[in-house]
This record gives structure tokens, sequence and C-alpha cells, in this order.
């Protein structure tokens, strides 16, 4: 372990030695992060072989156009420390060689810059298209400062039927295309099974159906509006997106919104993950008939949201997170209402666990299905519970604290055996954790100010915000043009980063599992399309 | 075991009467005109299939929430189905991506006749924060007909169950 920090630290000297010119920006506009500039883009490959080769963990990438030249960032991750690499190359012919051999978290997102800035990555395992289907062609680059917000769509959209899947051939050999409409009420994407008998022997995700275009319309927005977008990115993460969107402008700002603040925010974001890994917990039961525990958990996830209700205005914490601070403040009634019901949830919780721990049936069906292993979770980089549940303690409210987990320490539970049951169980302690970092935010909770005036921030500014939401690390990054108005805006929603995960934990195991496979994972599809 | 089913027990039943916590005694009244609607035009079982056409996802945690304890819709006869073809109503929410167009056309076009189309959220009903461009055809009516619309970012359960019931008790 201190020999991977004291390798990774002085990363750009390592640089040096390889011969890969890079520049570090003092100060770094992008806190956390530190931010090194790679003078010549074919060297952009060889950097990320090396930091794949020291540990770094590939966190998220996006490009930027500026004009003659394009710009790609990706920011890594060692031992809590944020790394980003940046480098320019011609706007005319945009090519780099690519980080995906040596990042399994590299593929999708580059392809995704592929698709909507035209840029070729050289060396790229899998160059096929992702997030464009047909609704704008080979040549277009919706991201491109050039290219029309409205763009120029066809009257309707053809379906996209010439994807060219992956194909397994053999005796017994068959496929199973599920999507984007599903048999329930989840969101659209495609899955394409082979299967033998009744066993799985691969998949394949098609995702991008929800693709909304939520960059393009970032562009030209207010800080405020660009809030309320970060709040729909994900709406089951609508204070996690919020807020690590805030931290970004506000930084760019060089604001930081009050203590009081800070601490209403940990609380928005504590009763956002107790709310969707109640859900949670209630879905991974139902998928294997276990009715008991779906009605119990959807009911006390009930009763949560009504909570936020009465105490913040909306049942799931819409618009409450906003640039300089927040719009609600806790009052004392909620303050000893959300103390109650702190306790309540944790009676029953208790209570309900017992029940569920002795249940065999349900044993039966969630031990041992759906198994990533310590070695691929750490590959994918995976994150949240699906990481937590396959032994990677990543947190960033532990490793990089943000206030007000600078001043409340967060415990971090790790399981081992990587399957459903492992998945389920870290939801369960998670909440609980959850439920005691609520009541010390509350304890803690400074007085003063909630919110500050807004600071136009100067034209280019830009300001990088990460944040622990309830399904993992978000990474939020954003650029300032004139007038105070957004140019540009890019999300990394954990979902990016585990969806490729569950396409290893559904092999071997049989296909009426699947779905119990998927919600154990739960990603968000509008998360990852954007 | 023993412990399940005094849990059950001592839980007990929880389904609302509208009134007791909303204050909104209109709604069960509602309830129960539905019903009789349902009865009526729909032999007793109004089927939903709901189609995700490219929403944040926050529609679609609400209209879940139709099914807890709570809400429980289908004690008015309404209940969800996996297949466009077992469908009387869509409940769509939106923006519909240009990703999702030709996906929401066929289920329409799947819909047995007569069907009825509600569009849910903001989004779905005007296109709301994501609006009409490149990659969104902005709201619902922009790509099938629809009969109504349910605004909210989301909307409340509460609201749901009144826009349903307002399609087919009037």
């Amino acid at each position: 372990m201190n020999d991977a920090i004291e390798q990774s630290l002085p990363f750009h000297v390592d640089l040096e030695a390889n011969r890969i010119l890079a520049i570090e920006a003092v100060p770094s506009p992008l806190l956390p992060a530190r931010l090194l500039d790679i003078v010549v883009p074919a060297d952009w490959g060889r950097a990320g072989e090396m930091a794949q080769a020291a540990g770094w963990r590939w966190v998220a990438g996006w490009a930027e156009d500026e004009g003659e030249h394009l710009s790609v960032s990706v920011c890594l991750e060692l031992q809590g420390d944020y790394l980003v690499l940046r480098t320019h190359i011609d706007s005319q012919q945009p090519s780099l060689p690519s980080h995906a051999p040596y990042f399994f978290s590299a593929n999708r997102p580059e392809r995704h810059m592929q698709d909507l800035f035209g840029i070729e990555f050289t060396g790229h395992p899998d160059p096929r298209r992702w997030t464009r289907h047909q609704a704008w062609d080979e040549h277009a680059a919706p991201l491109r400062k050039s290219y029309p917000a409205a763009g120029v769509p066809p009257a309707q959209t053809p379906p996209d039927n010439s994807y060219p899947f992956f194909k397994a051939q053999g005796q017994g050999v068959y496929e199973i295309p599920v999507g984007p409409v599903h048999a329930g009420i989840i969101e659209p994407g495609h899955f394409r099974f082979q299967a033998v008998g009744e066993t799985v022997l691969h998949l394949e995700e098609r995702l991008g159906y929800v693709h909304k275009g939520i960059e393009k319309i970032a562009e030209g927005r207010t800080a405020e509006g660009l809030a309320r977008l970060a709040g729909r990115v994900s709406g089951d993460t609508t204070a996690g997106h919020a807020f690590a969107a805030c931290l970004a402008m506000e930084r760019a700002a060089g604001l930081a919104a009050p203590a009081r603040a800070a601490f209403v925010r940990g609380i928005l974001a504590e009763r956002e993950r107790v709310a969707n890994h109640l859900w949670d917990m209630a879905a991974i039961c139902n998928d294997v008939a276990f009715t008991f525990a779906y009605y119990q958990f959807g009911r006390l996830r009930e009763l949560w949201l009504r909570d936020n209700q009465a105490w913040f205005g909306h049942r799931l914490l819409m618009d409450i997170v906003v640039p300089g601070g927040v719009s609600v403040d806790v009052s004392d009634a909620a303050l000893q209402g959300m103390r109650a019901s702190i306790k309540y949830l944790r009676k029953e919780l208790s209570e309900l666990i017992t029940i569920i721990d002795a249940n065999s049936s349900l044993e039966d069906r969630l031990v041992a299905a759906g198994y990533l292993t310590p070695a691929q979770a750490q590959s994918f980089g995976a994150l949240g519970f699906v990481g937590r549940a396959s032994g990677q303690s990543f947190d960033v409210r532990r490793a990089a604290p943000y206030p007000p987990y600078d001043q409340v320490e967060v415990k971090v539970p790790v399981e081992q055996q990587g399957d459903i049951a492992a998945r389920f169980w870290v939801r369960y302690k998670e909440t609980r954790v959850a439920l005691g970092v609520l009541e010390r935010l509350l304890a803690a909770l400074p007085a003063g100010e909630t919110r500050l005036p807004w600071q136009t921030p100067q034209p280019g500014a830009e300001g990088l915000g990460l944040v622990e939401g309830w399904r993992g690390e978000i990474l939020s990054f954003v650029r300032f043009g004139e007038d105070g108005r957004v140019s540009r805006y890019y999300p990394r929603d954990p979902s990016i980063v585990n969806w490729p995960a569950l396409e290893k934990i559904a092999l071997g195991n049989i296909v009426p599992d699947f779905p119990v496979c998927n919600k154990s994972v739960n990603g968000s599809y509008s998360g990852n399309d954007l | 075991m023993l412990n399940l089913y005094r849990k059950i027990l001592t839980t007990g039943v929880l389904t609302e009467k509208f009134d007791r916590h909303y204050r909104e005694p209109e709604i069960e009244a509602l309830g129960i005109e539905l019903k009789t609607a349902i009865d009526r035009r729909f032999a007793g079982s109004l089927a939903i299939r709901q189609v995700d056409a490219g929403s944040c996802n926050g529609c679609e945690l609400e209209i879940h929430a139709l099914n807890n304890v709570y809400y429980d819709i289908e004690r008015f006869g309404v209940h969800f189905v996996a297949s466009p073809r077992h469908a009387d109503l869509l409940l769509v929410t939106g923006p519909v991506s240009r990703n999702m167009e030709a996906a929401l056309r066929r289920t329409y076009e799947a819909t047995a006749n007569p069907k009825w189309v509600i569009a849910v959220g903001d989004c779905g009903a005007c296109g709301g924060e994501f609006g009409e461009s490149y990659a969104s055809c902005g709201r619902v009516a922009n790509v099938i007909p629809v009969d109504a619309v349910i605004v909210g970012c989301p909307p409340t359960p509460l609201a749901l169950m009144r826009g349903i019931l307002n399609v087919f008790a009037r």
C-alpha cells in the first residue's frame, strides 16, 4: 500500500522519466484534483499505460470543443488522490491513442466521445458506436459547438436494427433479445443473451436509449438552471448529482457554501441513500418472489418519502441543493421529527433483518448467485455497493472527504463474497451507517446562513465536483463561458462504471435469475445515457 | 417463520383512505367513481402498460409507489401488465428520446384498440427540463396521440391516481 502511494504521488516525475512532457497547472483549477497537461497527444496512450501500472483508477473522461483544438481530459484516482490528465488535439483530424486497452472503465466513455465529438481513439479494442443510434449520422458530432442543439433530426427516427451484436454459434446455442421496452416499470435498454439451455453463455448490453442530450442542453444555462438539470441526470440521484454539480460550480466561482448548507446537503444525500437502499432491498426480494420483504421495505420507503415531503417539500428532494447552498433549511420541528423517524426505522430494520436472515428460500436464491470476484470488481473499477460487495472499499466520503464529511466520520462496510446476497447486505449495512451519519449531522448542525448569493465566475473558469452518491462516486465537471453561462457540463454517474460489471455478473447464471442480478447492480439507464 | 407471521399480523392493513393522511376527501370518492367506471367500461379491470420513453427515472419511482401498500391502486381495478398487447392504457413518461422514438411508436401500434395514452410528468406533458433537441423529441404528443397529461416533476402517487381517475371517471 505505502509503496503504491510513494510511487504514484509524483506521477509527473514518472512521466518525465519516460520522456512524456507534462506540465502541471499550479495552482490547480480543478481542486481537489491536480491537473497535468500532456503536451504531446501521441504520449496519451503511454501515460494511460503507466497510470494503470501504478495502480490508478480511471474515473472519467470527457472532451471539450475549444475551436481549433479539442481537449480530452481524464480523471484518475489513487488512495483518495485525484489527478486530471489533459491533452489537446487537432479538431479537424481528431485522433488520440485509447486508454481502453489499459482500463475497462475507459471503454464506453471513449466510445461516447467518439460518437459525440467525432474523436477517433486509436487502438480501442471495441470502437463500435455506443451512444449513437439512428438520430444523427456518423459524420455529425453533436457536442461540437458548431452543431446546433436542435440538430437535424429525421422526421421519424428509424429503429436501430443494424447494431453489430456479438454472435455465438454452436449446437444448442440460442439468442434472447430483450428490450428496450421491458416487462416492468423500469427504464429502457437492450440486453442480448446467448444461452445454452437455461444458462447464460454471454450477455451484451446495448444502452443509450434514453440519451436526451443533457451535455448539449446544459450549454448556455445559468448556474441555477444547471443545478436543476443536474438534479434530473438520474431522478433517483437528484440530491447526489445536484450536490456534485454545485460543488463544481462553486469551486469555479471561488465560493464555498456556508457550513450549515454543507450539513443540510449531507442530510439530503444520506436521506437519498436510505430511500434508495430501502427500495433496492425491497426489489431484490421481490425479484425472487419474497413479497413479504417487498411490502415491508416498500412501506418503510413510503414513510421516508412522506417525511421528505413534510420537511423538505419534495418526496424525492429535487431542486433543494442550489448553487451557493440549499433552498430549504432544517427547522427545529424537522430536526425532532427526523430523529424520531431514524429511531423508528432502525427498530423496524432490526426486526425485518432477523426474519430475512432466517429465510432459507431467500438464501437459496441470493447466495452464490450473480458472482463478481474482487479481482473483477477491481479491474472494472466497480463503485458503491457493487464494488463494496466484492472487497473494494473506496468511498469518496472517506477517501477524499468534502464538507460535511470532513467533520463526520463515515464507516464503510465491505463484503468479500461478491454475490447478490453480499450486495444486499452491503445495502443493509450502509443504510444503518447512513442513519448514524444522519444523527451525527443533525446533532452537529451549525447555526447560520444556508445560502450565499451567487457570484458570476470568470469566463473559462472550471471546477470539479466529487461526491459519494448512493450508487457510488459521482464526478461532475463544469466550465463557464461568458456572462456566467455554462459552456460545458459532464456528469459521470457511477452507473457508467458499474454497467459493464453486470455483463460478467450474469455469466453462468440461469436466464430467469437475470432480473435479480440486474436489480442487485441497479444501474441507472438515464445516468448512463445522458 | 413465526416471526414472519407475527410481523405480518402486527403490521396490519395499511392501505389508506386518502382523506386520513392528505385531507382530500374527494379522492376516496373519486376512487369509487373510478372503480364504477372501470367496472362498466373494462369489466372491472384496467390494464396499464408503463413505457419509459426517455425519463430521468423520477416518474418511474412514483409510478412504482402506486403499488405499495399505502396506495394499492389495484383495489380500484387498476393493474400493470408486462405487454402492450394486454394493455388498455399506456402510461408514458418522457421526454421521448429520439433513440426511443421507434420503440414507442411500435409499442403504441402493438396496443390493441380501443386504447388510451396518458403522458406522465412535466417532460411527458410538455418536454419539461429537456425540451426538444437533436436527441429529444420533447413531449409525448409529438410522437403518438395523447389523451391526457399528468403534470409534476415527478407527479406524486396521489396526482397520478387523480390523473388516471380523471380520464375514466368523466
